[in-house]
């Protein structure tokens, strides 16, 4: 890696964890963070802590961002994050969106989520928070 | 005289072309896309016989008396925490003057998982009402006459088993299941299509869908066993005309199953409903409404030959849009809902949800619930709306909505009969691609400010005040999860086995699955147990992810 001048993109796994079906948002965010350079994997649906970062560690992923829209992300969201202590690859950096109460936003920033977009955030909003958060792409 | 009209017609042609035109950017297109002209005239209107109200094609309404006969029902979907919370509600709501139950199930409950399996952490009673066993389902109808009363229910996966659960609760309060009356969603297709909460792979999903039918065109004759639905194809995104589109040809999907069963158009067509989102956009709503009713009529009668008047008439619930709901300045929200509310009593709708103003936030509170039904109050009973039938019919404008609309929805059954149906275009994945595209040109659209949302692209406010949401207390979840493994340790264990035994064989065969569901039920088989039996013979279906 180290020979390479050009810069890599960083790799963004998208998932859904939880038991909810709503895929708009998760794939509106896939297809803008894909046309903003980033390479973009997207699981599919339902999947748990554990899958999302065994995807995550396969794909060589730098960010997951998780989407949820059934009111479990207290349980969930720190499940991952969790996950990737135990699998000591915290220094893959998540970030959420979807139906988040203002509370509960505070609470997951402790618990290790690097930062939370809600319903109405515009696109650029994600784009510019990771480009200020990878200055030097994925390299 | 006709001369001097259209004399008039080209002068004002003339002034508008020479008058100033707003210059912001904004769309003049319909919130679907759908190119508007900025004045429709007596020629805009199409050539055809005078249509009437509850005369074929059933544009102006199914019923001769519109709302004069009766209004429609204010049915508030609703559902939270355990069965006992959700009792409370339902009793205050029927006190407050609503006139149907809508029962919302939480996220197990939908996936047909017990509240006990290690993937319901974190979900029990958060989107709805957990269910796992008719024990709770006679909590959640606790003292409410299941005779007197017409329940909607939102499940579709699982519908059959919910239906087993309602129908016992029912002989347990005396009443026999031919008295029963309400709704089961039981859409399976705008499931792969759509909302995305299919369990079995499409083909034993139908055989189940059409097993109920089946069996309540015998035995729960009042019964709508299927709401065919556009709401969650139109919330994932689609356009007004997908939505229209795509929800009418899996009705015909649905009749085309039962055809084939061997039964006859007559004896199930006139219990299937439809269940339309109301948008944003006032008069796109009105003429889709409008055109579903035309459409409906039409292929029922020429495609399908059917006779009987009741089979051909479209009937429809309607809830008002969440994703026109903005968690910025919610308060907004009421707005918005009052005025999709309105073009779903004006496009003649027999059954309607009104969101309450925080459920962009969470499920409403008590005080949000109310406000949402004394919405629909005020419009039945301040407005005058209801008084005429139809009042929108022969706008110029709405005319030629309805007319467009009608004509982008039959082009998409072309391509979808080219496609193969209905199951093959799932496959291909072609409805999920119709709908990610749609919403994410939407999405471009809001980015470009060339549409507005108040509160969010535009007229925003820096400090908002937290508005009080409805919580979920952490620890019903530890309480459902004793309750459900209670009921296990209680029943006759015995008979439990035997029921799952005899429904297993039957799902092996092809014998209608109702009879073998409902003694799984009466014995007490938690609704994960009944549904990992079936998923032992049918197996699981995983979506291609596309973005």
């Amino acid at each position: 890696m180290s020979a390479q001048t050009a810069v890599r993109p960083v790799r963004i796994l998208v998932a859904k964890v939880g038991l909810d079906g709503h895929d708009r948002g998760v794939k509106v965010v896939a297809r803008a963070l894909r046309d903003a350079g980033y390479e973009v994997i997207y699981t599919g649906l339902r999947q748990t802590p554990e899958m999302v970062v065994d995807a995550a560690l396969q794909e060589d992923a730098q960010v997951i961002g998780l989407s949820i829209h059934s009111g479990a992300h207290m349980t969930l969201f720190p499940a991952v994050v969790q996950e990737l202590k135990r699998r000591k690859a915290t220094d893959i950096v998540v970030f959420g969106g979807g139906i988040i109460p203002e509370d509960d936003i505070a609470a997951l920033k402790k618990k290790g989520v690097a930062e939370l977009f809600t319903p109405g955030t515009p696109l650029q909003d994600i784009v510019d928070w990771l480009r200020k958060r990878f200055p030097q792409g994925g390299n | 005289m006709k001369v001097r009209a259209r004399d008039a017609k080209e002068v004002w042609k003339e002034e508008f072309e020479s008058s100033p035109s707003r210059d912001d950017g904004i769309e003049t297109s319909t919130i679907s896309g759908i190119p508007l002209k900025p004045l429709y005239t007596a020629d805009d209107l199409p050539k055809r016989e005078e249509e009437m109200p509850g005369l074929f094609p059933y544009t102006r309404g199914i019923h001769s008396g519109g709302y004069r006969g009766r209004l429609w029902t204010m049915r508030q979907f609703s559902g939270f925490a355990t069965a006992e919370e959700t009792n409370k509600r339902y009793k205050y709501l029927l006190a407050n003057g609503q006139t149907g139950l809508s029962v919302a199930f939480d996220m197990p409950t939908l996936m047909g998982q017990d509240s006990d399996a290690p993937t319901s952490r974190g979900e029990i009673g958060h989107c709805g009402v957990a269910i796992d066993s008719l024990a709770d389902m006679e909590t959640l109808f606790d003292g409410i006459p299941l005779g007197e009363i017409t329940t909607s229910m939102t499940i579709n996966s699982p519908a059959a088993i919910l239906l087993c659960m309602y129908i016992a609760v029912a002989e347990k309060q005396g009443v026999p299941a031919s008295a029963l009356g309400g709704t089961l969603q039981n859409d399976i297709l705008k499931e792969f299509i759509a909302q995305k909460e299919f369990i079995f792979p499409p083909e034993p999903s139908m055989r189940l869908v059409v097993d109920s039918i089946e069996y309540c065109a015998k035995e729960v004759p009042k019964w709508n066993t299927i709401s065919i639905s556009g709401y969650h194809i139109r919330e994932a995104g689609s356009t007004a005309a997908q939505e229209l589109a795509f929800t009418l040809a899996d009705g015909m999907a649905y009749v085309d199953a039962c055809i084939e069963r061997g039964m006859r158009i007559d004896d199930f067509a006139s219990r299937l409903s439809f269940f339309f989102d109301a948008h944003i956009d006032f008069f796109e709503e009105i003429a889709k409404f409008r055109a579903a009713r035309r459409i409906w009529a039409r292929w029922m009668r020429d495609r399908y030959g059917a006779q009987d008047e009741r089979s051909l008439k479209l009937r429809f619930h309607t809830q008002t849009a969440g994703v026109s709901l903005t968690a910025q300045q919610p308060e907004l929200n009421i707005a918005r809902t009052a005025i999709e509310a309105l073009s779903a009593v004006l496009g003649g709708t027999q059954s309607l949800h009104t969101n309450a103003m925080d459920e962009v936030l969470a499920l409403p509170t008590d005080k949000a619930a109310r406000l949402a039904l004394r919405t629909q109050q005020l419009l039945a009973y301040e407005t005058g709306v209801a008084n005429t039938i139809d009042p929108l019919g022969g706008s110029y404008f709405v005319e030629a909505l309805t007319d467009e609309i009608e004509r982008q929805a039959e082009a998409y059954f072309k391509r979808i009969e080219e496609l193969g149906g209905v199951i093959p275009a799932i496959e291909a994945s072609f409805f999920q691609k119709e709908i990610a595209d749609s919403a994410f040109k939407y999405q471009q659209e809001l980015e470009q400010k060339r549409r507005l949302m108040v509160g969010v692209n535009e007229f925003t406010v820096d400090d908002e005040e937290p508005m009080e949401i409805l919580r979920i207390d952490p620890k019903l979840e530890g309480e459902q999860v004793a309750r459900v493994q209670n009921v296990r340790r209680t029943r006759d264990q015995a008979r439990c086995t035997k029921a799952l035994a005899a429904l297993r064989k039957a799902a092996e065969g092809t014998d209608n699955l109702m009879p073998y569901i409902l003694e799984s039920v009466r014995a007490y088989a938690t609704e994960g147990e009944i549904m990992n039996t079936l998923i032992e013979v049918f197996g699981i279906y995983t979506e291609k992810a596309v973005i």
